[in-house]
């Protein structure tokens, strides 16, 4: 199976490596960072490209763009991983059309394009016949979306809760745990990697409220957007609140909530018993699935980073090969 | 309520067939024996909820089965919920946000624990609130909710609502 990957920063790189380092019988024939491209139909020397970014910061030739690899490289399947732009979902939205006209299943870990197209996108994949898997979009690591539609077949689910964002999960650790004030914690989130200079879609709330949305399209087969989501976020807390929420047995997490029976749509802080199976320490993420058969699951796992992305998305493409592509 | 019953078959069911008799819902029967005891009485204590006015009539009925009443504790406000309040929470009168709920006559808050870090910088409070039904205390809490939002103060409410 030929794949091309658009966006080469840390995911992937990640998704690059894994290819090259495990035998999954596939090929990459095409990669595009912001600022150049390489496409090979008989297959890319990942090693050399990898060293390459690594040592000149891009990927291929300036004179060929990712638009080239997407719409002339020999691929299977797209894997999109550029940064997500919520208001517009470009150019990643673009990319993904292009390639699912094409023909071609695409893979993606980009937020924006799902949570604001997502019925356009999966309307034009069943068009054409392809796949369009966004594993990597919600929680990082934890096969959600692939435990509800395989592992959970047949099953209603009922609600989703969890928590979304390993950034708000790492501050309000650091705030219990320690008595950090949300400012401290914040900059120490920042100085690990853990938030984005401009850490405004974590904090607000507004990072889970996407993930929510696209579970809550995915899932129900609603269409949500993230106006439909009552969001407040942690940047509010104090220290003394979490201390007398610990005081008391509890603790403060920053908990996202799908009832589609109740109509909850919903990102807020919420106090929660010590030893509830949610209360989960530093980035990690947590959700809990209630479904009519399989009453509840929790799934544990790391919701960022670029292997644990990239795990997400060779899982996805794995899915692809051995549905569509090695039955075609 | 807490009863003394004898230590012999057919006496429990005898002492808690009343409560079905009268519309109560028993909640819980706590059975503890003392192995040391060598009385012939036993101890029992059981949560129920009983429809208003029927305690007296009750307890002449159990009396009636030859089980004493030993103690009844009245508990009016069964459902509690924990809730953080964060913000300017005395410049916003505090007394009156906590009436705003009391005044209600179906939920007040029991309890109440307020840290001010500085005087410029916004307080946090843990807030207990008792109701004498859960749809009395999605009320209360809607009235929370409200004043909140007029006060700019932010309400953290728990994941399970009602406990």
């Amino acid at each position: 199976m030929k794949v091309a990957i658009i966006g080469f920063g840390s995911v992937g790189q990640g998704v690059a490596e894994s290819i090259q380092n495990k035998d999954l019988g596939i090929m990459i024939t095409g990669i595009a960072d912001s600022k150049s491209g390489v496409i090979a139909g008989s297959g890319i020397p990942v090693g050399e490209v990898l060293a390459k970014k690594q040592s000149q910061g891009v990927c291929g030739d300036t004179d060929v763009s990712a638009w080239d690899v997407v719409k002339s490289a020999d691929y299977d399947v797209l894997v999109e991983c550029t940064p997500t732009d919520i208001t517009t979902g470009k150019p990643a939205l673009e990319y993904i059309r292009y390639a699912i006209n094409r023909g071609r299943h695409v893979v993606t870990s980009n937020k924006g394009p799902v949570a604001l197209a997502y019925k356009t996108l999966i309307t034009e994949a069943g068009e054409q016949g392809v796949c369009l898997r966004y594993e990597a979009t919600v929680c990082g690591a934890i096969p959600i979306i692939h435990t509800i539609q395989e592992g959970l077949a047949g099953n209603d689910i009922l609600k989703i809760y969890g928590i979304f964002n390993g950034t708000c999960n790492y501050i309000l650790t650091r705030m219990a745990e320690d008595g950090l004030t949300y400012e401290q914690a914040l900059l120490e989130a920042r100085e690990l990697g853990y938030a984005e200079a401009d850490p405004t879609y974590d904090v607000k709330g507004i990072d889970a409220a996407i993930k929510l949305v696209i579970l809550a399209n995915t899932v129900w087969g609603l269409d949500k957007s993230i106006d439909d989501v009552e969001i407040t976020g942690i940047d509010n807390l104090t220290p003394e609140a979490l201390q007398l929420a610990e005081k008391h047995g509890r603790t403060i997490r920053l908990i996202g909530e799908i009832d589609p029976a109740k109509g909850t749509l919903r990102v807020s802080p919420r106090i929660i018993p010590q030893e509830h199976p949610l209360v989960v320490d530093g980035t990690l993420n947590a959700v809990l699935l209630e479904a009519d058969m399989a009453d509840g699951i929790t799934m544990i796992g790391r919701g960022a980073g670029s292997i644990e992305t990239a795990s997400a998305i060779i899982g996805d493409l794995i899915f692809i090969r051995d549905r569509y592509v090695k039955a075609a | 309520m807490k009863l003394e019953i004898k230590d012999r078959p057919g006496q429990l069911v005898a002492a808690l067939k009343p409560i079905s008799d009268v519309g109560g819902n028993i909640i819980a029967v706590i059975h503890q024996r003392d192995p040391g005891s060598a009385s012939d009485t036993l101890d029992v204590q059981i949560v129920l909820n009983l429809p208003e006015g029927r305690l007296e009539h009750l307890i002449d009925l159990i009396r009636e089965q030859g089980v004493s009443v030993v103690r009844v504790g009245e508990e009016r406000l069964l459902h509690r919920q924990e809730v953080i309040i964060i913000g300017h929470l005395m410049h916003t009168d505090l007394s009156d946000t906590v009436d705003q709920i009391d005044r209600t006559g179906f939920a007040e808050v029991s309890e109440i624990s307020v840290v001010m870090p500085a005087i410029d910088q916004p307080s946090s409070a843990h807030l207990t609130i008792r109701s004498v039904s859960s749809e009395d205390m999605g009320k209360a809490l809607e009235i929370l909710h409200r004043t909140a939002k007029e006060k700019d103060l932010l309400v953290i409410k728990p994941l399970e609502e009602c406990t």
